[in-house]
């Protein structure tokens, strides 16, 4: 065992936001009393039994939790191996994960007294679930998305905009989900004394990466729970995919202290480690960008580089900070997976379940059909399904046209 | 210890003037060019010069700002090339203090420790890092300091005077208020607010106080330098020198008299100011 590893890997980050030396504050002072004050209110909303007691009602009835631990009996049967149960993410109203965090930020929003919300997005997933959020809790949403994420992921658009909320095509920069980013931060620096900054991941500056990560635990602790259920004990393995690392950080957490448990992060290899990609943990190293230090991709002079990948919700250069600390301990194995290996996983889900994940989550399936047949038949392993691929449908059906013809 | 700005703030409080500040991205739209116009400046009637260090992702900067950046990293611009062109600027100007402003990533990467040597080597006299506040320090500001170069840090029209000693507390050379909750070049700044905050900063320290964010004109330079103790003007100056490349973004034989012009008539209209701020 390692002598400098923690004794716990769950008590992070420290009070300035730092998990090992990635995570911090690295922010314009004039956003700066704001994430004070956010902190602040967080705290206070964390301690408060009813704020809790509130979120659990809006979970339960409006988001539709928990979430079934699904046995996938026939990928099981068919890769030959390792007991696969999915835990069903996406079957939340909107379609991911990334509900279970807005609400909470949208909570705390309120309590903050804000009316306005930005948010960016990638696929549209943590766009669609910030304009439901928005529409049911009557706040004004603006969605900011870069302009070719805007064309792959047309429908998540036309929701977002017939959920009441406005959605700004980002055309700086790579126009995908960093430059997203940075015109939100931009918004926000503007209009910070009425705006809330409701953040998608578990990114950005302290206390972002562990206020997402504490809104997304609730899809680890079902998933201890439906365990012990089925299975009487804990699983062997997890796996997840990663762009900013939510849903991810979600399941893995609760299971970071149980050393049996293996976990495995599956960022995207885009055309391949060699080639244009979004794994910033394989191909990058740790720098500063969007108000925390981590692993980013970028150029011998820390220029930020184009990030690729087929799907829109991983095209990001950076990860969360707690990835990054998760890594350098070594508690988290990062694999990856090629845009060909998602589409076939995707595919095979489809065929094999009748259940089409998001081209995120296709990239942690890729990486169970390699896992799963090396392992015994009694390994239990958890994949998260963190969204629906309904979203993806139009811009699969442009790729298997042009890879037919 | 006295630095190039100290030096330069004494002269002017001498001659009983507020400073014109001047900043251009280092290497827009490219190298040569940008020396150039880099030494044009004080002729000029610049007083002191701030140099953006391109970084791709300014998230604290409007349009103007940005697409200069990508102009210079387009053209080859690197931290390296950057201190190359200090020590261009240095050769022949050995009294204008010389800001280097951006973001942390590119002096992370570059090294910390390096990176100070070789700017205070290549005669940078301060530092404006966008996204290191006070909370931040030990990252960059507090090695900057002992390494002999001033920390000039943002205050802003958030920082309320419970957070002003906080943020003034490493600060040295001048402290930049940024007149307006926004991005660079978006707003105007209005003179009336801007001198109430400066005389707010004031009130918690003895440095000079420069206001930038939205100052265009001879006429708004002016009316800020009657508040303050300087104006610092970047995205007017940017887009003059945008609206002097050709249709392809190369520098034309008007692009150095572009911006040496505005910044003439910029400090005519600093140096027409009624009074300076005390």
């Amino acid at each position: 065992m390692n002598p400098s590893l923690p004794n716990s890997f769950r008590t992070g980050p420290d009070e300035r936001g730092h998990f090992g030396n990635f995570g911090g504050r690295f922010v314009a002072e004039t956003l700066m009393p704001l994430i004070l004050d956010l902190e602040k209110a967080y705290a206070a909303a964390k301690a408060d039994p009813a704020f809790q007691t509130e979120m659990n009602g809006y979970l339960k009835d409006y988001v539709g939790r928990p979430s079934p631990l699904y046995f996938a009996e026939r990928l099981t049967e068919h890769l030959g191996g390792a007991k696969i149960y999915l835990k069903r993410e996406e079957l939340n109203h909107t379609g991911s994960h990334k509900v279970n965090n807005v609400l909470g930020q949208i909570m705390v929003a309120r309590r903050m007294g804000k009316k306005r919300i930005i948010a960016e997005t990638g696929a549209g997933q943590h766009g669609v679930a910030t304009a439901t959020l928005c529409a049911r809790f009557g706040l004004e949403c603006v969605v900011y998305m870069g302009a070719v994420d805007v064309a792959r992921q047309a429908p998540n658009v036309f929701r977002m905009e017939m959920l009441g909320a406005k959605v700004v095509p980002v055309q700086s920069g790579t126009r995908t989900l960093k430059d997203a980013m940075n015109e939100a931060l931009r918004d926000w620096v503007t209009n910070v004394h009425n705006t809330f900054y409701c953040i998608g991941t578990v990114a950005g500056p302290h206390p972002y990466p562990m206020m997402v990560r504490d809104f997304q635990l609730v899809i680890g602790e079902e998933t201890r729970k439906q365990m012990q259920e089925a299975e009487g004990r804990l699983p062997d393995s997890l796996v997840a995919c990663i762009g900013g690392g939510s849903n991810a950080m979600g399941l893995f957490h609760p299971f970071l202290d149980d050393p049996s448990v293996e976990i495995f992060g599956v960022e995207a290899a885009g055309h391949g480690l060699t080639q244009l990609h979004a794994a910033s943990i394989a191909g990058g190293r740790p720098g500063v960008l969007h108000g925390n230090r981590t692993y980013l991709l970028m150029d011998d002079d820390g220029q930020i580089q184009d990030a690729h990948s087929i799907s829109a919700g991983l095209d990001y250069p950076g990860i969360g900070p707690e990835h990054s600390w998760l890594h350098q301990t070594g508690r988290v194995t990062y694999l990856s997976a090629t845009d060909d290996e998602a589409l076939a996983a995707f595919m095979l889900l489809s065929r094999l379940e009748g259940i089409p994940p998001a081209l995120e989550s296709a990239h942690a399936i890729a990486k169970v059909t390699e896992l799963a047949p090396k392992r015994p038949k009694d390994h239990l392993m958890v994949v998260n399904l963190s969204g629906r691929g309904d979203k993806d449908i139009p811009q699969i059906t442009e790729i298997l046209k042009g890879k037919k013809q | 210890m006295t630095t190039r700005i100290d030096a330069r703030f004494a002269e002017l409080a001498k001659e009983g003037r507020s400073a014109l500040v001047t900043f251009l991205m280092a290497g827009d739209p490219d190298p040569a060019t940008s020396l150039n116009i880099i030494k044009a400046l004080p002729r000029a009637g610049a007083d002191i010069i701030e140099i953006g260090m391109p970084f791709t992702d300014p998230m604290a900067d409007g349009p103007s700002i940005q697409a200069a950046g990508l102009r210079a990293l387009k053209g080859g611009m690197t931290l390296r090339k950057t201190l190359e062109m200090v020590r261009g600027f240095r050769n022949e100007d050995n009294a204008t203090p010389l800001v280097l402003m951006g973001y942390y990533n590119p002096i992370y990467i570059y090294g910390v420790d390096k990176f100070l040597i070789d700017a205070k080597t290549a005669g940078v006299d301060g530092l404006i890092i966008v996204d290191l506040p006070p909370e931040e320090d030990d990252e960059l500001c507090i090695p900057a300091l002992k390494a002999g170069l001033n920390f000039i840090r943002l205050a802003t029209p958030t920082t309320d005077d419970k957070r002003l000693p906080a943020v003034l507390a490493n600060t040295s050379g001048f402290v930049y208020y940024v007149s307006i909750t926004g991005i660079t070049g978006a707003a105007a700044a209005d003179s009336k607010v801007a001198g109430d905050a400066v005389a707010r900063i004031k009130r918690h320290t003895k440095l000079p106080v420069c206001v930038g964010f939205g100052i265009r004109t001879p006429q708004a330079a002016r009316a800020i330098a009657e508040k303050a103790n300087g104006a610092v003007v970047g995205t007017a100056l940017v887009d003059a020198l945008r609206d002097s490349l050709d249709t392809k973004g190369q520098a034309t034989t008007k692009t150095v008299a572009a911006v040496a012009d505005l910044v003439a008539s910029l400090a005519q209209g600093v140096r027409g100011a009624k009074q300076a701020a005390e």
